[in-house]
């Protein structure tokens, strides 16, 4: 079965600092990896040398085309939800803004959303993207229960579906994860 | 993408403060008869240096929307994750950001040569020069707004940047507005030329260094 994700021997130096080494990641289609540890492990940052927002310091990453969620919203704060999400062009999206239950705000500038729904919003532009590996920095982050809910729905369907999740969290994710603790 | 780009920033450029730049060019424009005196022969011989001397400082206004809330915002991460290369943004950033500066610039100039007291042949020359330097006006400023875009006090620094970095262009082109241009418009074009090939991989490069 082929690889969506493929690390060996990663390492990752920051500001002097050496957040983690030795670091092997594989992802096969269908599979979930939750990375947990500490505040300040490089959870984050592990998710963003997946992206190749970052470069190692030493190891080598193969992987599928992905998209990710993290802390930044990078929608036009002017624009209506629907025309913002649509600039990135999922084909999906129609589907993904029903999934998150964001239907009812398409026509919602962005600046007006809640955190709760930018949240989600920005959820909604990877599960609208075609891209079998999603990458999710704190995906529960400021959803509530429903969010959660639909979080874990479009994540299992993505799976059902072949692709594959790699998700940093420091909250329980369920228990069809397999899960990577890097130490402090 | 890079379409979808440039549509991009013409819309938050004429949305935002397009007309800013060429306000101030303008008011630099006005300024000049007041600090020279109303001699119009003097005028009419610094005049084309004055318009570009406007210029410049009018293409310094814009330098930090062009980057930094896109950085902050993690537009240009998901722009990388969608597939799109640094110097691909790069280049659609100066498409779009000229697009909103260049031609306005242009049709203020014809009103500001009138206040720095050039004639009909001069105004022609000024136009000329412009349309040829502006587009290097707006690679400079995106390049420079790379550079800086996260750094504290960014926008004084970028001042410092674009300056001396727009001195060539300065030159020649206040050289082509003048009144025996010579070759400068030529030496003006090849200066635009490299700035404008050069532009794409410094800001690449410099948003690539951001995200460390």
């Amino acid at each position: 079965m082929s690889l969506l994700l493929e690390g060996r021997g990663l390492a990752l130096v920051r500001g002097h600092r050496l957040l983690f080494e030795g670091v092997e990641l594989s992802l096969t289609p269908g599979e979930a990896l939750h990375v947990t540890g500490p505040n300040g492990c490089g959870k984050s940052s592990l998710i963003r040398l997946v992206a190749g927002l970052l470069r190692p310091s030493a190891g080598t990453i193969d992987r599928a085309e992905a998209a990710l969620a993290d802390e930044n919203l990078a929608l036009d704060r002017e624009q209506a939800l629907g025309k913002a999400l649509a600039f990135w062009g999922g084909p999906k999206l129609g589907e993904a803004l029903e999934a998150f239950d964001l239907l009812p705000l398409a026509d919602v500038p962005v600046r007006m959303l809640s955190t709760g729904q930018s949240r989600r919003a920005r959820l909604a532009r990877v599960m609208a993207s075609v891209a079998p590996l999603w990458l999710l920095d704190e995906p529960l982050n400021g959803l509530d229960a429903a969010g959660a809910k639909q979080l874990a729905k479009a994540i299992a369907d993505h799976r059902a579906g072949g692709g594959a999740v790699l998700a940093a969290s420091h909250m329980p994710l369920g228990d069809k994860w397999r899960t990577l603790e890097l130490a402090s | 993408m890079i379409g979808a780009l440039i549509h991009r920033e013409v819309r938050r450029g004429l949305a935002g403060a397009a007309w800013m730049p060429v306000a101030f060019f303008l008011l630099v424009a006005a300024i000049v008869p007041f600090a020279v005196g109303p001699d119009a022969q003097l005028l009419a011989r610094i005049g084309g240096g004055a318009l570009w001397i406007a210029a410049l400082t009018a293409a310094l206004l814009p330098i930090e929307r062009l980057i930094e809330p896109d950085r902050a915002d993690g537009v240009l991460d998901q722009l990388a994750l969608s597939g799109a290369s640094e110097e691909g943004v790069a280049i659609a950033k100066i498409v779009g950001h000229w697009l909103t500066f260049g031609p306005l610039l242009l049709i203020a100039a014809v009103p500001a040569s009138v206040l720095v007291g050039l004639d009909g042949a001069a105004l022609v020359r000024a136009l000329v020069a412009l349309a040829i330097g502006t587009p290097a006006l707006a690679a400079l400023a995106v390049a420079v707004a790379a550079l800086t875009a996260g750094l504290p006090r960014a926008g004084s620094l970028a001042g410092l940047l674009l300056m001396p970095l727009a001195v060539p262009l300065v030159i020649f082109g206040a050289a082509a507005t003048g009144v025996d241009p010579g070759g400068a418009l030529k030496l003006e074009a090849a200066v635009a030329l490299l700035t404008l090939a050069g532009a794409p991989f410094v800001t690449g490069a410099a948003i690539r260094a951001s995200r460390t």
